[in-house]
């Protein structure tokens, strides 16, 4: 029979190894699925992973690449500050629609301006709207005990009424004939987040999520309150011997995780989505989820596991259109992935053995 | 009686019964699944996935009661991958129910494909002959279908269990103390595991309900948080099932009554009424979990932790 054995300490070489194995087991499943949806398996892998980054088109998709994997990870590095500490903020997606509205109103309210400061005074806005959206499961828990992962995702569908309200209302061109949607960032240079460096997909929410890698990573490596944040999460008890107060880490995981969120957001509606619409906002927030875990929890994994499911989303459209593959699919796809990185990571905890009888 | 702005208060009782039934159904199943000391976050994905497969079989069968019974199965296969997990990989039951959402979201609108616009077999309401005729009481409590009387039948059933059996004794055992039971002799794994089915097969069928009575059609997602809201009436019911039935017809009531003030033109703008389900949600979730009620005294002692026995 096998059983499994509980390693003295985690294995260094499967922590490393589960993100590979379950992306390897993700391809095959997903294979799979590719063929009982009557697709050619190998040709449907090679458009989602190789394509857009070797293929034909590989040029202009190379840029799309960094466009998708900016917000992605720079979310993922917020979330995974607060996974670490063992706070579940599930409601990026709110903070990140926050953010955007937050940041889109300031620019819109002065629309139009020619002064170049507008633009950084809205990415502090989108700044402050995650952060503020963050705050309210955190006072929540802090002050009620309410749990943070309920509240965060009730508050998704909450800001995905005032996105609607906004698009319809609030925030809404007037001089868009009717349309629902805020006007364009991009006939708007002061407010605009435009491509830094042209084919590149470079902008300044990729620079910023750039930035946050290497601030999680100094964070975690060299400073006690990264220290804190993982001593809580693996040692809740110890942590509260060390003196970490467990109702300030809350408060500051969850207003750096909506802080990132809804920078991702201003960055996104002032960029590569132009507008506030009703539906500019693709998951990003959910997605992020997947993207913090399969980093495991670790800056530069993060970044990698970003850049990997930038590809996915690439590579799913691209599939779309030239195999006729349901976009649905790819969602499944990402969803499995995370199935089979928490499979494989069992790995790194347990050992598996081979029963046999007699052993003590 | 009154008339509120147009608003019938029988008919509106009964169609809160009715608009409740996939929030209770996915309720009662999930405190099950958490006093067996698990935290089955996966439920809005295992709900929307009995919507689909429910739908498709509803669809392809002809027949309603069938349609429920795949939604049913539809839940407990997505669950089963859930128990897998983590009752045997031992992987983290937060993260492995936000997989389960993930992917559930994804496969359902991947199986929903070209079932959209398609209208499911009738689900009808029960003939009760000449009660149904009684004044408002008829109204209330004799015109609606099956699974509405099913969805309070099974809530008296889980109460009893849980009080009165020996299941249920060994049930909350395990998820009061995991290793005191497994030193008893219970088999942990086994009980969470069947468990997990239970709530799997319940939130599938709430799930179907949505999708084959409530719409009634399928739509990619259509459970718009219908499952995150059944776990928080887990935290409100403070794992009472009794209270599930109170928490479940006040959410279905918040959600037709902002409905039908949507519909009478209230002068509240559409998107704030439309989001009231979701802060109400938050509120009610704030007074219960403070203060001397606090509702998480009463949370199975090993919710959410993993057991692995070592001995």
């Amino acid at each position: 029979m096998v059983t499994l054995e509980k390693r003295p300490s985690p294995s260094r070489f499967w922590s490393a190894a589960t993100p590979v194995v379950a992306v390897a087991l993700t391809m095959l499943a997903g294979g799979v699925m590719f063929a009982l949806l009557g697709k050619n398996p190998a040709e449907a892998i090679r458009t989602i992973f190789w394509d857009p980054l070797f293929g034909e088109f590989a040029w202009y998709l190379r840029g799309q690449l960094l466009v998708k994997a900016g917000p992605l990870i720079l979310i993922a590095i917020g979330l995974s500050l607060g996974f670490r500490a063992g706070i579940w903020n599930i409601g990026a997606e709110g903070q990140y629609i926050m953010g955007a509205i937050f940041g889109a109103s300031v620019g819109l309210a002065v629309f139009p301006t020619d002064n170049r400061l507008i633009f950084p005074a809205m990415i502090i806005a989108g700044a402050f709207g995650g952060w503020l959206w963050g705050m309210i499961p955190a006072i929540l828990k802090t002050r009620f005990n309410t749990n943070e992962i309920l509240v965060s995702l009730m508050l998704v569908y909450v800001a995905e009424k005032i996105l609607s309200k906004a698009a319809l209302g609030f925030l809404r061109n007037p001089e868009g004939a009717g349309f629902p949607g805020s006007r364009n960032f991009n006939s708007y240079p002061a407010a605009a987040n435009p491509e830094l460096i042209a084919g590149t997909g470079m902008h300044w929410g990729v620079v910023m999520a750039f930035i946050a890698v290497i601030f999680a990573y100094i964070l975690l490596q060299r400073h006690i309150l990264g220290f804190q944040i993982k001593l809580a999460g693996q040692a809740p008890r110890a942590a509260r011997f060390h003196g970490v107060n467990p109702q300030r880490m809350v408060v500051l995981c969850l207003g750096i995780s909506g802080a990132c969120a809804g920078l991702a957001g201003v960055f996104e509606v002032t960029g590569p989505a132009g507008q506030i619409s009703i539906d500019f906002n693709v998951g990003y927030g959910f997605t992020a989820i997947i993207v913090a875990f399969l980093g495991r929890l670790n800056p530069v994994g993060i970044l990698l596991a970003g850049l990997l499911m930038a590809l996915t989303y690439i590579g799913g459209e691209m599939a779309s259109t030239n195999l006729g593959l349901p976009a649905a699919a790819i969602q499944a796809f990402q969803g499995m992935l995370l199935f089979f990185l928490l499979a494989v990571d069992v790995m790194t905890n347990y050992r598996i053995r081979l029963f046999t009888k007699g052993a003590a | 009686m009154m008339e509120f702005c147009g608003i019938n208060p029988a008919v509106l009782v009964a169609s809160l019964m009715v608009a409740s039934v996939p929030i209770l159904l996915a309720a009662i199943g999930e405190l099950v699944v958490e006093k067996s000391g698990v935290l089955n976050l996966g439920v809005e994905g295992m709900m929307i996935m009995g919507a689909i497969c429910g739908f498709i079989t509803a669809v392809s069968t002809g027949s309603p009661l069938l349609g429920f019974l795949g939604g049913a199965a539809g839940g407990a296969v997505l669950s089963l991958m859930f128990a897998f997990l983590t009752q045997v990989l031992l992987a983290n039951q937060v993260a492995t129910g936000l997989a389960l959402t993930l992917f559930g979201l994804g496969l359902s609108s991947l199986m929903g494909q070209g079932y959209n616009g398609i209208k499911p077999p009738l689900t009808e309401a029960l003939n009760f002959g000449p009660l149904s005729d009684i004044p408002v009481l008829g109204r209330i409590l004799f015109s609606h279908d099956w699974v509405v009387y099913a969805s309070v039948a099974i809530i008296a059933a889980v109460w009893a269990v849980l009080k009165y059996t020996r299941t249920g004794l060994i049930l909350r055992a395990v998820g009061e103390n995991h290793d005191a039971a497994h030193a008893l002799g219970y088999k942990v794994g086994l009980v969470r595991l069947l468990a997990i089915l239970f709530g799997g097969a319940l939130a599938g069928m709430g799930g179907a309900y949505l999708s084959l009575v409530r719409v009634p059609q399928w739509t990619d997602g259509i459970t718009a948080g219908a499952g995150w809201i059944a776990l928080a009436i887990v935290v409100f019911a403070s794992w009472k099932p009794w209270r599930v039935l109170i928490g479940g017809y006040l959410f279905g009531g918040i959600s037709v009554l902002q409905l039908n003030l949507q519909a009478c033109g209230s002068r509240i703008p559409v998107e704030y009424l439309s989001m009231s389900p979701y802060l109400i949600t938050i509120l009610v979730l704030v007074i219960m979990s403070s203060g001397r009620g606090r509702a998480a005294l009463n949370a199975p002692a090993s919710l959410g932790q993993s057991f692995h026995a070592s001995r």
